[in-house]
């Protein structure tokens, strides 16, 4: 699954400001971290406060702040802030609908159905936890119960 | 749902004040009540057959439960199989229930952590459950506790009348 660009910037902003909620951030610090332009991610910070994930914080010192809940908060929560998710393909078939439309539709709603209900059950706390196992294994984790 | 806390291959193993031991026939009515009040439908029937296949009959099947001051706060259900769908023995999580007013306090993550050690005792590396996707409140508490995809995937057909 690709996500757009402004998409990705955003979960990699919330992981880093998520990993520790009570300190604050500048954009100028996470753009640096990710070699982005702080203009992109200002935007990217934006969105992510009107949707009430980060607070901007004025004065000296300033920057963003976590203030979801790790916990409840979601990848897909994030994500469909910047574009949808199983997103309605209707509009796509140039011959209306069709029965090869339909059952195409059929192939492409349950691929859809997966990525919502991965994405939904996967916490930023869930998340974190991953980075974390992600750093202790840099070839990746073994498939297999913790010891 | 993450709490620290020994591990151990005890048979039984306490936490705080929450003890985690082998069921016995005289939990069944705990149970089907807190199945009950998790999902709204009692099935006393149902987990009279769970105990008669599950406690003290082999090794390698556990029905666990999780009690403070004999008071029954949750369950975990699984058993080791082997070589259906072509897998080799692995760990599979049939069922699990926290009572609700015992939630998000670290009890389903002792539950699920004592499963996975007497999986280990077992001998077996992987440990699997299957869920409905739509169930956010049980898959996120899986994939909280590093659970991914596996190598299966389930295909259903409708039987035609």
């Amino acid at each position: 699954m690709r996500v757009q660009v402004a998409t990705r910037l955003a979960l990699f902003a919330v992981f880093q400001l998520a990993a520790d909620p009570s300190r604050q951030h500048a954009a100028a610090e996470i753009a640096q971290r990710f070699g982005i332009s702080v203009n992109h991610l200002s935007k990217v910070l934006r969105t992510l406060g009107r949707a009430g994930l980060v607070e901007a914080l004025r004065g000296a010192g300033g920057g963003y702040r976590f203030r979801g809940n790790p916990r409840r908060v979601t990848l897909l929560d994030v994500i469909e802030l910047f574009e949808p998710v199983g997103a309605a393909r209707g509009d796509q078939d140039p011959e209306g609908p069709s029965a090869e439309g339909r059952a195409l539709h059929r192939v492409f709603d349950e691929i859809d159905d997966i990525a919502r209900a991965t994405l939904s059950s996967i916490s930023l706390a869930t998340m974190l936890a991953l980075i974390e196992e992600a750093r202790r294994t840099p070839g990746g984790p073994e498939r297999a119960t913790a010891p | 749902m993450a709490m620290s806390h020994q591990k151990t291959s005890s048979p039984r193993s306490e936490h705080g004040d929450v003890r985690i031991r082998a069921a016995t026939l005289s939990d069944l009515a705990a149970v089907v009540a807190l199945d009950a009040e998790d999902t709204g439908i009692a099935k006393p029937a149902y987990w009279k057959s769970r105990f008669e296949w599950y406690v003290g009959r082999r090794p390698d099947r556990f029905f666990l439960v999780a009690e403070r001051q004999d008071a029954m706060l949750g369950f975990i259900v699984g058993e080791v199989r082997a070589w259906e769908f072509g897998s080799p023995p692995s760990g599979w999580i049939f069922a699990i229930g926290v009572s609700p007013d015992a939630r998000l306090h670290g009890l389903g993550t002792m539950l699920f952590d004592e499963m996975c050690v007497r999986f280990r005792k077992a001998g077996v590396k992987e440990v699997r459950t299957m869920l409905a996707k739509d169930d956010r409140l049980i898959m996120s508490f899986f994939r909280s506790q590093g659970m991914m995809a596996g190598p299966f995937i389930q295909l259903e057909k409708r039987l035609a009348p």
